[in-house]
C-alpha cells in the first residue's frame, strides 16, 4: 500500500485515529503568526499556513536539554531520564522535513547524539504538500525543496475534491493499516494523479534566486572578499534571531544549573547562536569573528558551502524564516542574488 | 487543553550521558608563576590517558562547567596513569580550577584531536619554537621527541614570552639548556635586572637558524599575533607550507564536531585541529 485517498471530510477522523496513542503537533494560529503546538483536533489545524514561527527541531532538538545530573562534588553524571512521548509532527512542509534531514546527518554523524537519537526515534512525520508559494521570503524552489522527496512517513497532498496520502515508510503504513476512512485503488492510477497535481503546481512557483543551485556553492567560493558581508554587517543587529529560527542551525553552548541548596545540579545545553558576539571569543579575549559582517557571512557559509564539503548537502532549506524574522531587514534572496551579480560580473 | 502535568503517553526512558566524564584526581601541583598553575591528573583506577603530542582534554567542574585544556605532558613519561597540564588563570573556569589543590577531583573527557604528525616528523631536524603559554602544548611534543631523541634529526628548541618572570617549566627548561644534542634559545621582550639573555621578540631568534628545508619541520605554537610574524620569518627561509605546523585555540564546548564554537570556516579545530599544517589553514581568513 503506498498510496491512497483521504476525503476531506475525514481529516478529522485521521486525526483522532492519530491521537489514540500518540501526541499530534500541528501548524496552529499565534496572532497573525504560525506556530506548531499540540492539537486537540482537526478544527485547531491551520493547513495553510507560512512556514511557523519556529521549525519543528524543537521537538528533537529542544531549546535547553539536560544532559545529565550531578551532585555538588562529584565528578561523574548520572544517567539522564528524559520523557518521551511518541508524536507526530503534523502538516510539516517539505522545506521543515528538508531541514529535519540535515539535522539528522549531523547528530548521526560519528560519535551519535544519544538524547537527539531518542527524541528522533518517537517522531512520526506526516508532511502536508505545499501547492502554491507561502510568500516573497521563501527560496524553496532554488533549494529545490518544494516537492516532497523523503523524510516522511506520509505525506499529504491536496488534489482539490480530496487528498492524496503517500505513505512512505513501515511506520506510515502501519498507521493507515486497513482503516476505511482511507479508499484505496490502482496504485498506478492514483500515482498519476498525484504526477499531474504536483506537475501542474510547479507554474505557480518561481525562483526568487537568480542562480541555480548548482552554482551556488561556486559562488560562494568566490565571494569571501566581497564586499557584500561589508552591507550586511552594517545591517545586522547581532541578535541571534536567524539563528533561532534556521531549521538546520544546531549550534549550542553548555553550562552547568545548581540547585538553590547547592546540593548538586544539571548541565544542560542550550541553543547558542554564531551571531553573538563572544560565540568565537577565547580566553584571554582573541575573537576571532568579532565584526557582525564576519558572523553573517559564517552563517551563509554554514547554509551554502562548508556542510557541502562536510555532509554533501545544503543546509539552507528556503524556508525563508531567517529574512521574515529579521529586525533589521536583511533578505537572503538580497544577499545571494548580490552574490550572483558580482560573480557574473567579473 | 489543559498541558500541565504529563500526558499518558509519555514515558520516560534514560540516556547513557555522552558528555559525561572520567574521574579524575590532582595528585600534585605547582604554582609556576602568579597565574599559572601546574596540575598533575591521576584517572580513576590508574587508566591511561592515551594522549598523543598535541591533544587536548575537556576538563570538567560541576557547578562551573567545562573547558578545553591543552595537555602538557608526553606519552613517553615514566609515569603513565597521570598526565599534566599548566593552566592560566583566564577566566570563571580557570579561576575554579586554580582554587582546587592535591587530592581534589576533576572530571576529564578525551583526549579529543589530531595530534601533532609525529610519523612526519620522524628522521627530520625540527624547530619548535614557543611563545608565553604556546610551550605548555608544545612541551608534550619537545618531552616526546627527548625521550625518542634517535628519531629524529637535530633539535632546536626556541622560547619567548614577555619577561624573565613568565618563564613556564624553568628547570626542565634548564635541562634541555644542558643537553648538547639539543639547540636551544631564549628572549623575552622585556628585561629585568637579573637577566642575561637575549631580549626581543621571538622573531628575532630565527634568522641565526641553520634550516635544511629539505628536512625540516617547523612546530609552533603560540597567540594568534606570534603566528603571522614566526611564519613570516619562515617563509623567509623558504620554508615550505606543509612542513610549519601550529596549534590552534578554541573554546569547544563538545569536542565532538557539533556545537560549532571551534568553527574555522569549514574546519571543526576539535577534530580537524588543534594541530595544523600552514598550508591547511593558509587560506582560511579567521584561522589566524
Amino acid at each position: 500500500m503506498r498510496y491512497v485517498y483521504l476525503e476531506k471530510d475525514n481529516l478529522g477522523k485521521f486525526i483522532d485515529l492519530l491521537k489514540k496513542d500518540r501526541k499530534v503537533v500541528g501548524p496552529v494560529r499565534k496572532e497573525n503568526q504560525f506556530v506548531f503546538a499540540e492539537i486537540d483536533s482537526a478544527e485547531d489545524l491551520v493547513l495553510e499556513y507560512r512556514p511557523t514561527i519556529l521549525p519543528p527541531k524543537k521537538y528533537f532538538f529542544p531549546q535547553k536539554e539536560t544532559l545529565g545530573s550531578f551532585k555538588m562534588g562529584a565528578v561523574r553524571m548520572d544517567k539522564t531520564a528524559i520523557d518521551i512521548e511518541p508524536t507526530v509532527i503534523f502538516a510539516a512542509h517539505t522545506c521543515d522535513i528538508d531541514g529535519m534531514e540535515c539535522l539528522e546527518v549531523v547528530f548521526y554523524n560519528d560519535p551519535a547524539d544519544p538524547y537527539y537519537k531518542k527524541r528522533r526515534k518517537a517522531i512520526t512525520v506526516i508532511g502536508y504538500e505545499c501547492m502554491a508559494p507561502c510568500d516573497d521570503c521563501a527560496t524553496c524552489v532554488t533549494m529545490d525543496t518544494h516537492k516532497p522527496k523523503a523524510g516522511y512517513d506520509i505525506m499529504i497532498t491536496d488534489i482539490g475534491e480530496r487528498y492524496i496520502l503517500h505513505i512512505n515508510s513501515q511506520q506510515g503504513d502501519e498507521l493507515i493499516d486497513d482503516n476505511p476512512i482511507f479508499k484505496k485503488d490502482d496504485e498506478s492510477r492514483i500515482k498519476s494523479i498525484l504526477k499531474e497535481v504536483q506537475k501542474n503546481k510547479l507554474s505557480k512557483f518561481d525562483a526568487k534566486l537568480k542562480a541555480d543551485f548548482r552554482d551556488l556553492q561556486g559562488i560562494f567560493k568566490k565571494s569571501f572578499k566581497s564586499g557584500v558581508w561589508e552591507d550586511v554587517g552594517k545591517k545586522c543587529v547581532s541578535c541571534g534571531n536567524c539563528t533561532a529560527v534556521c531549521p538546520t542551525c544546531y549550534c549550542f553552548d553548555v553550562h552547568d544549573s545548581v540547585e538553590l541548596d547547592m546540593s548538586g545540579g544539571e548541565r544542560k545545553r542550550v541553543w547558542d547562536s554564531c551571531q553573538l558576539e563572544e560565540f568565537a571569543e577565547v580566553a584571554g579575549g582573541e575573537n576571532f569573528r568579532e565584526e557582525r559582517s564576519s558572523r553573517q557571512k559564517h552563517r551563509y557559509y554554514r547554509k551554502f558551502d562548508y556542510p557541502l564539503d562536510k555532509y554533501n548537502k545544503f543546509f539552507c532549506t528556503g524556508c525563508g524564516r531567517c529574512t521574515r524574522t529579521c529586525m533589521a531587514g536583511i533578505s537572503l534572496i538580497e544577499t545571494v542574488n548580490n552574490l550572483t551579480k558580482e560573480n557574473k560580473n567579473v | 487543553m489543559c498541558n500541565c502535568g504529563k500526558s499518558s503517553l509519555s514515558r520516560t526512558v534514560e540516556v547513557e550521558p555522552l558528555y559525561s566524564p572520567m574521574e579524575g584526581t590532582i595528585i600534585r601541583t605547582v604554582n609556576m608563576t602568579d597565574n599559572e598553575k601546574f596540575f598533575e591528573i591521576e584517572l580513576e583506577g590508574g587508566r591511561e590517558l592515551g594522549n598523543l603530542p598535541g591533544q587536548f582534554v575537556q576538563l570538567s567542574i560541576f557547578g562551573i562547567g567545562e573547558a578545553p585544556i591543552s595537555v602538557s605532558s608526553s606519552p613517553t613519561k615514566k609515569n603513565k596513569n597521570t598526565f599534566e597540564i599548566c593552566v592560566r588563570k583566564a577566566g570563571v573556569f580557570t579561576a575554579a580550577l586554580h582554587g582546587l589543590s592535591e587530592g581534589d577531583k576533576i572530571g576529564v573527557r578525551g583526549p579529543f584531536g589530531k595530534p601533532f604528525p609525529i610519523d612526519d616528523l620522524k628522521g627530520n631536524d625540527l624547530i619548535m619554537v614557543a611563545g608565553g603559554l604556546g610551550i605548555v602544548p608544545l612541551r608534550s611534543l619537545i618531552n616526546f621527541v627527548i625521550d625518542k631523541r634517535r628519531d629524529f634529526g637535530e633539535v632546536t628548541i626556541l622560547l619567548g614570552c614577555k619577561q624573565p618572570k613568565d618563564r613556564l617549566f624553568t628547570e626542565e627548561i634548564e635541562s634541555w639548556q644542558r643537553s648538547t644534542d639539543i639547540n636551544y634559545a631564549c628572549t623575552v621582550d622585556r628585561a629585568d635586572p637579573e637577566w642575561k639573555g637575549n631580549v626581543g621578540v621571538i622573531t628575532t631568534l630565527i634568522p641565526g637558524v641553520d634550516i635544511d628545508v629539505n628536512r625540516t619541520y617547523a612546530v609552533v605554537v603560540g597567540p594568534p599575533i606570534m603566528y603571522k610574524f614566526v611564519i613570516q620569518e619562515l617563509v623567509k627561509k623558504e620554508m615550505p607550507d606543509k612542513q610549519i605546523i601550529l596549534s590552534l585555540e578554541r573554546r569547544m564546548k563538545c569536542g565532538l564536531g557539533k556545537c560549532g564554537h571551534c568553527q574555522i570556516n569549514g574546519k571543526y579545530v576539535c577534530q580537524d585541529g588543534p594541530t595544523f599544517t600552514y598550508a591547511e589553514i593558509k587560506g582560511l581568513e579567521e584561522a589566524l
